[in-house]
């Protein structure tokens, strides 16, 4: 594990409880999440997985228990939270109605970002060429791309990822495990889940947190 | 890198995007239009074409209509952004929610209450709404239409994580539509009368100050728990 | 207070204290009911103008006012559901709903029984049932609303949202149909005109009243244990709970 600073928590999660439809998908969770993480949450189709990382991002609230952010509980600070985060969903968030320029501009706008060059930006995803074509024409890597762009042009130091590896081959994953190394190692962290083996982030520097499927 | 782009900004990207989109969509713009229109030359059909008694129901069916019509366009306005996950951005944005909220919803109101006034007076010729009636109609409908749309947007925002929301929808809203109706409604008898509306125009102008002002954070906080 | 109100936030001590309160509510609802509606019904005079047709009021009344009172209370469970996050309280808030619906339906159906001799028809655009009618609408949209979200931990939160707008909307619109009534019948009887009611015939009400009250308290509380077991099903101390009563 790469801990460049340990006493820095960005993050932690204290006795996390969630339930859906009356099944305890996982109960009093907690953990940190330290600056110069990759963590990677496990375990099988249904366990939980997406509702953690819906809830470490603030979208889902949790059925007890709190998500801090550098010591505070993120509902009240989201403001401050939400600038230091980029979330990245199972849906990519990308309209199909406009072209893949326009989905960048206007997810980076949205994100409080003014000073971009698209084309470069979609340059660095390999989309060059399909700067002016409708986001709905695309293929579906082209489309994970779109919305993968977005961590080409941020300052956010918690990056949380659902399943980013989908519909991406296998040069891509490779660019995006380097990129996600680099963020690493410049003191943000990355939260995320995949059901691919990964090349490059080897268990030497990737953390598990490990869900299981539960009956009751 | 800078964020630092204004509440204004964030509000027109919103906007400019959700009018960009409808103009690639135009069947969205005109088919609460055309619903509209439909529903008000269904009535002669069925109450007779009397002028006398057009003009004298003519207030409430246009207005009956606009609230139809502005509750089934109201259905689409968080859908699309749900299901493509652009409302979960939204929410994370640092942008503060309800003026996201708020842009959306001037959008969708240029889009389908804007056509809506421009179209209401022909419709009241057809009806034979009283000559005097006119600029009231035109001045509640200004007034009473965006009420409708922030309204409309804290059931929609409830209901768009569920599957089956249509009916449910109206359940929810149309209660709370009915004091614009009152209001409006007598505003334009009362016109057809010579007698002065501007009391009526002044409490729909009070309803759109406090539904611009609360209805935001309501949508918003419906919004987190349908993306829950 | 605040810390002592806190621990009835636990789900189980929550539930047995509503077993225990349950049987007072009850007793006294019984006994007020009983008495105000024997009073009302057989002993008080009767209205020199109405007959005995007036004696509907001793239902109609309390069942509107109630209803009102019963929006109020579901709304403000609703409140402190969310901004608190106190579970018990949305459980609470879900089990007055429908108790709610139901008494405004008795008030609306009361008061058509009362239109009929008064104004020889079942329905008059009245102010009072307009307003009624459209407290039963949103009743049933919070209730649908509930209903419809699989997730009951969500469904109370947007319930919850739906019955705040609807409070603050519930004056709005309570005036806009009393100004629309007061346009479009200026000569409307007044059905409550109290000015000719003796005290014969006032206290047998206001012990209604008050029966109501506990009536809608004690049906509350069975709800609300009901509630809280099936929303907590999936606790330890409900188990054991089910399994003593399986025993016996």
């Amino acid at each position: 594990m790469t801990i460049t600073n340990p006493s820095q928590v960005l993050l932690s999660a204290n006795e996390l409880t969630c339930i859906r439809e009356e099944r305890i998908l996982f109960d009093e969770l907690s953990f940190n999440i330290n600056a110069g993480d990759i963590v990677q949450i496990e375990g099988p189709n249904g366990a939980g997985k997406t509702s953690l990382l819906r809830i470490i991002a603030g979208l889902s609230r949790p059925y007890a228990g709190e998500v801090e952010y550098l010591g505070e509980n993120i509902t009240r600070c989201r403001d401050e939270f939400n600038n230091d985060l980029l979330y990245f969903g199972h849906l990519a968030g990308v309209k199909s109605e406009l072209t893949a320029e326009e989905n960048l501009n206007f997810n980076l706008r949205i994100s409080g970002y003014d000073d971009f060059d698209t084309t470069e930006l979609l340059a660095k995803v390999n989309l060059t060429g399909f700067e002016e074509a409708l986001a709905g024409h695309l293929s579906a890597g082209q489309h994970r791309r779109t919305a993968l762009a977005r961590l080409q042009h941020t300052n956010c130091k918690i990056w949380i990822l659902d399943e980013p590896f989908t519909a991406i081959d296998k040069k891509g994953v490779e660019e995006l495990e380097h990129l996600f190394i680099a963020h690493a190692k410049s003191g943000g962290c990355v939260i995320l889940t995949t059901h691919q083996d990964m090349g490059i982030i080897n268990n030497d520097i990737l953390r598990k947190v490990t869900l299981d499927y539960r009956f009751v | 890198m800078k964020r630092g782009i204004s509440y204004t900004a964030a509000f027109m990207t919103l906007l400019q995007r959700d009018l960009r989109i409808a103009i690639r969509h135009r069947g969205d713009i005109f088919n609460p239009l055309l619903f509209f229109i439909l529903v008000v030359t269904l009535f002669p059909l069925g109450i007779g074409p009397e002028p006398q008694v057009l003009t004298r129901v003519a207030p409430g069916i246009i207005w009956v209509a606009a609230l139809l019509a502005s509750m089934l366009s109201l259905e689409r306005l968080f859908k699309a952004d749900f299901s493509d996950g652009t409302l979960e951005q939204m929410l994370l944005s640092p942008q503060p929610l309800s003026v996201l909220v708020l842009a959306k919803v001037l959008a969708h109101w240029i889009l389908t209450g804007v056509p809506l006034i421009l179209v209401a007076p022909l419709l009241a010729v057809l009806l034979h709404l009283d000559g005097n009636s006119y600029g009231a109609l035109m001045a509640t409908l200004a007034l009473g239409t965006p009420v409708l749309s922030l309204l409309g947007a804290i059931g929609v925002a409830l209901t768009v994580g569920l599957r089956k929301g249509g009916v449910l929808l109206s359940l929810l809203i149309l209660p709370l539509y009915i004091p614009v109706l009152i209001f409006a409604t007598s505003a334009i008898d009362a016109a057809g009368l010579n007698l002065a509306y501007d009391g009526q125009l002044a409490i729909l102008a009070a309803m759109l100050v406090g539904s611009l002002i609360l209805a935001p954070f309501a949508i918003g906080a419906s919004l987190r728990v349908s993306t829950n | 207070m605040w810390k002592w109100l806190h621990t009835y936030a636990d789900p189980e001590r929550a539930y047995k204290l509503s077993g225990t309160l349950l049987p007072w509510f009850a007793c006294l609802a019984i006994a007020f009911i009983g008495l105000g509606t024997t009073w009302g019904l057989l002993f008080a005079p009767m209205d020199y103008q109405q007959g005995d047709s007036f004696r509907i009021i001793y239902i109609h009344v309390p069942a509107a006012s109630m209803s009102m009172a019963t929006y109020m209370a579901m709304a403000s469970a609703s409140f402190v559901g969310l901004v608190w996050q106190i579970k018990s309280a949305d459980w609470a808030a879900a089990a007055i709903a429908p108790i709610g619906a139901i008494i405004t339906f008795i008030a609306l159906l009361t008061g058509a029984a009362w239109g009929k001799p008064m104004w020889g028809t079942w329905w008059v655009w009245d102010a009072r049932l307009t307003s009624e009618l459209v407290l039963l609408f949103l009743y049933l949209g919070v209730i649908s609303l509930y209903a419809s979200f699989e997730d009951k931990v969500l469904a109370a939160r947007a319930a919850g949202i739906l019955a705040i707008v609807g409070v603050i909307n519930v004056p709005i619109i309570k005036y806009s149909v009393d100004w629309w009534s007061s346009l479009h019948q200026p000569s409307t009887i007044k059905i409550t005109e109290k000015s000719t009611m003796t005290n014969e015939m006032i206290f047998p009400l206001l012990i209604n009243m008050a029966g109501f009250g506990l009536m809608i308290g004690a049906i509350t509380l069975v709800r609300y244990r009901a509630e809280i077991l099936a929303r907590n099903g999936m606790r330890p101390w409900v188990r054991e709970l089910a399994t003593a009563e399986e025993a016996k």
